[in-house]
């Protein structure tokens, strides 16, 4: 007699959410993803495992339960101290060939948009790219995968009905984190990473941007800057106000393309997206690609002495004005109410 | 002679792009095409070498057969080749299948580098070039921002969120490109003659690539869209037309309503 055939459905069950890290810190956005992945975990009533690559990684692997992770695949290896896409693609393979999870997450970041495509390919299976919303199909456990396309314009949601695992990259700043809670239980497997012999990539050269205030990706409040701001001597004023909310400068593309501020700090579907809980847009027009890469934050204050601006359609609230006269109250503003109550502006960006 | 294949895709021009507002769908009709800005600055990193140590640059893309367009400028631009994968066969696919059918096509062609852009504005997914690499199984370097040949092997930068590296990577290999890398150069008067007179355009249907059909177009992608939408507008918020000291009262009250002062 002949074992029937499972099918892929039925032979893959769990949920992977792969943790990437660097200089042993993972990001946050790994545990924003294992608090999303507790959520699809309890629904479809099966373990959370994390997986993380690196070198010296011990207390994150712990970190990682704490924020929810049933189950840690821990990968060590001196190598890693560096990136090494061969590596991490050939552990991550082998790993999940052995235990067959139903569904793997990803941070839609840099590295893991550049792993996570030939994971998927040799796999033999789909990859849905920056989803912003997840959820389960409870007739049949598949995962319906919301993402953006065309720059924001379009939302689509992805299937991928008959192989397994689903995967899929998630934004960053999109789902929420757990709290912590350090006295959760839970197992951390050690694997060896597949080291192939003759690894054709090298990283000679490792600079990490000397930027806490430049950070925009974490900044809970940003002041973003456009062409409005006329000249680049008048910058200053928008980092003063920066400077006293705690915030992060951000930019439009004219504003960097001007060279009065640097590319890390371009906001939008060539530049960064953000998600922060403030979001002030002092002299931008608001073109559908700078929206692509600030739609979503929480509250957007738009400061433009154009009534008709396309940015006031999405701002929370808007100001009509000319910026060179707003901001300086604002400042003005500020500086009272501080005084005044002896208030201290907390520091804004997160610790992670 | 060193041979770079560079994968164009052909998209529509985003600032441009508007949605029927009864259906919800995306108006393609009358809007105008462009090589997607990844690519081209791919292109013109292949042209610089071209120019610098001699290179033979070969473009390549899958669409309808109006993705001509593209690859006619491509030429114009100082291209060598040109080919066009076209099947209606082709049609729908995911980035898997996307990046089988191309990596099908670069299996017939000679290459020390493949070049594909970082992502495409349309489909915006960034997948179909590690996708290729992993089918030709050629080394990766994604996000690039600066190119450098050094004997055999390419000399990148690859940028990150905070920060680059610096990777030293043997040929043969495939990168992927950020249109901050370069200006891409303009299509020169003699380029675009040629490109219509003297340089032809070689079409690739199903029948002249090696492909599974199981792995290709529609019926070869394991994602499919379910349903596609706009986003609801968030309705727009309040807007004040004060003066600027009343406009800072409001904005600290808002402020405040946020815990953030
Ligand atoms: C493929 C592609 C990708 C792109 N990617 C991005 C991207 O990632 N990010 C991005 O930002 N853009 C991007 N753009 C560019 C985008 O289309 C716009 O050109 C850009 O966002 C405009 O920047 P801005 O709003 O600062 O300038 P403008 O559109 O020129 O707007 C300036 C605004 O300032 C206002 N203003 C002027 N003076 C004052 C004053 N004294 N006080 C108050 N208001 C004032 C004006 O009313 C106007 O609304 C991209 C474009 C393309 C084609
Ligand atoms: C709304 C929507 C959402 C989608 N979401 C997903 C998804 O999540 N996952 C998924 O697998 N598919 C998805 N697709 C399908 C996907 O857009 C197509 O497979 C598309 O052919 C390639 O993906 P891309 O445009 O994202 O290209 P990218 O992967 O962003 O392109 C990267 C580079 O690959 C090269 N390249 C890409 N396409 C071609 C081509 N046709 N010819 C030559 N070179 C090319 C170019 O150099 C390009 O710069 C989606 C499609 C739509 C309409």
């Amino acid at each position: 007699d002949k074992q029937p055939i499972l099918s892929e459905n039925e032979t893959h069950k769990g949920i992977w959410v792969f943790c990437e890290q660097t200089y042993g810190k993972a990001k946050r956005v790994s545990y924003e993803l294992l608090g999303e992945g507790r959520r699809l975990a309890d629904i479809l009533q099966v373990n959370l495992s994390a997986v993380i690559i690196g070198n010296n990684i011990g207390d994150e692997a712990r970190k990682l339960i704490a924020y929810g992770a049933d189950i840690v695949y821990k990968c060590e290896a001196e190598i890693l101290e560096n990136f090494n896409d061969e590596i991490y693609i050939d552990t991550l393979t082998n790993l999940i060939e052995i235990y067959k999870p139903e569904i793997v997450l990803f941070g839609a970041t840099v590295y893991s948009r550049s792993i996570a495509p030939r994971i998927a390919s040799r796999l033999n299976t789909g990859l849905t790219a920056d989803c912003t919303k997840l959820e389960i199909n409870s007739d049949n456990r598949v995962l319906l995968q919301t993402r953006p396309a065309f720059g924001g314009n379009l939302m689509a949601t992805i299937i991928c009905e008959k192989k397994r695992p689903q995967m899929a990259t998630v934004r960053p700043m999109v789902m929420k984190a757990l709290t912590p809670n350090y006295s959760r239980k839970g197992k951390i497997i050690a694997h060896t990473p597949i080291i192939s012999e003759k690894l054709s990539t090298k990283v000679i050269k490792r600079v990490k941007h000397l930027s806490s205030i430049k950070n925009i990706s974490d900044a809970e409040i940003i002041v973003a800057v456009g062409r409005g701001i006329g000249e680049a001597k008048n910058i200053k004023m928008i980092e003063d106000l920066a400077q006293l909310l705690g915030a992060s400068v951000g930019a439009s593309r004219a504003v960097v393309d001007a060279g009065w501020l640097e590319y890390d700090q371009q906001i939008g579907q060539t530049g960064k997206t953000v998600r922060p809980k403030i979001y002030f847009a002092c002299g931008i027009s608001g073109a559908i690609q700078h929206l692509a890469g600030m739609s979503s934050s929480e509250m957007i204050i738009a400061i433009n002495k154009d009534s008709e601006a396309p940015i006031f359609k999405l701002s929370t609230y808007g100001i009509v004005g000319d910026i060179m006269q707003v901001i300086p109250a604002l400042i003005e503003e500020l500086k009272t109410r501080i005084a005044d109550k002896n208030l201290n502006i907390k520091n804004r960006f997160k610790k992670y | 002679m060193m041979k770079i294949v560079v994968c164009i895709k052909q998209v529509p021009d985003t600032t441009e792009v508007r949605l029927d507002p009864k259906t919800g769908t995306l108006i393609r009709d009358g809007v105008p095409s462009i090589i997607n800005p990844d690519d081209k600055s791919g292109l013109e990193a292949a042209l610089k070498l071209k120019d610098e140590v001699g290179a033979e640059v070969t473009v390549l893309t899958m669409g309808p057969p109006q993705a001509q367009k593209a690859l006619r400028e491509a030429l114009a631009m100082g291209a060598d080749k040109a080919i066009l994968l076209s099947d209606r066969a082709f049609a729908g696919a995911d980035t898997w299948a996307t990046s089988s059918t191309l990596a099908a096509a670069l299996r017939k062609l000679d290459y020390d580098l493949v070049i594909a852009g970082r992502q495409a504005i349309d489909g915006d997914t960034a997948q179909v070039g590690p996708q290729i690499a992993e089918h030709l199984n050629l080394p990766q370097v994604s996000y690039v921002e600066d190119l450098e040949l050094d004997g055999d092997s390419l000399i990148l930068k690859r940028v990150f969120e905070d920060g680059y590296h610096k990777i030293k990577v043997k040929m043969p290999c495939l990168i992927t490109t950020l249109s901050e890398m370069n200006q891409p150069r303009y299509m020169s008067i003699g380029g675009v003659f040629d490109a219509y007179r003297e340089k032809e355009i070689i079409t690739w249907s199903l029948n002249d690539i090696e492909v599974d059909t199981a792995n290709i177009g529609l019926k070869g992608s394991p994602t499919k869209v379910k349903k596609s939408f706009t986003k609801g507008a968030k309705a727009a918020g309040k807007v004040y037309e004060v003066e600027p000291k009343d406009a800072a009262k409001i904005i600290v009250e808002k402020l405040k309503e946020k815990f953030i002062i």
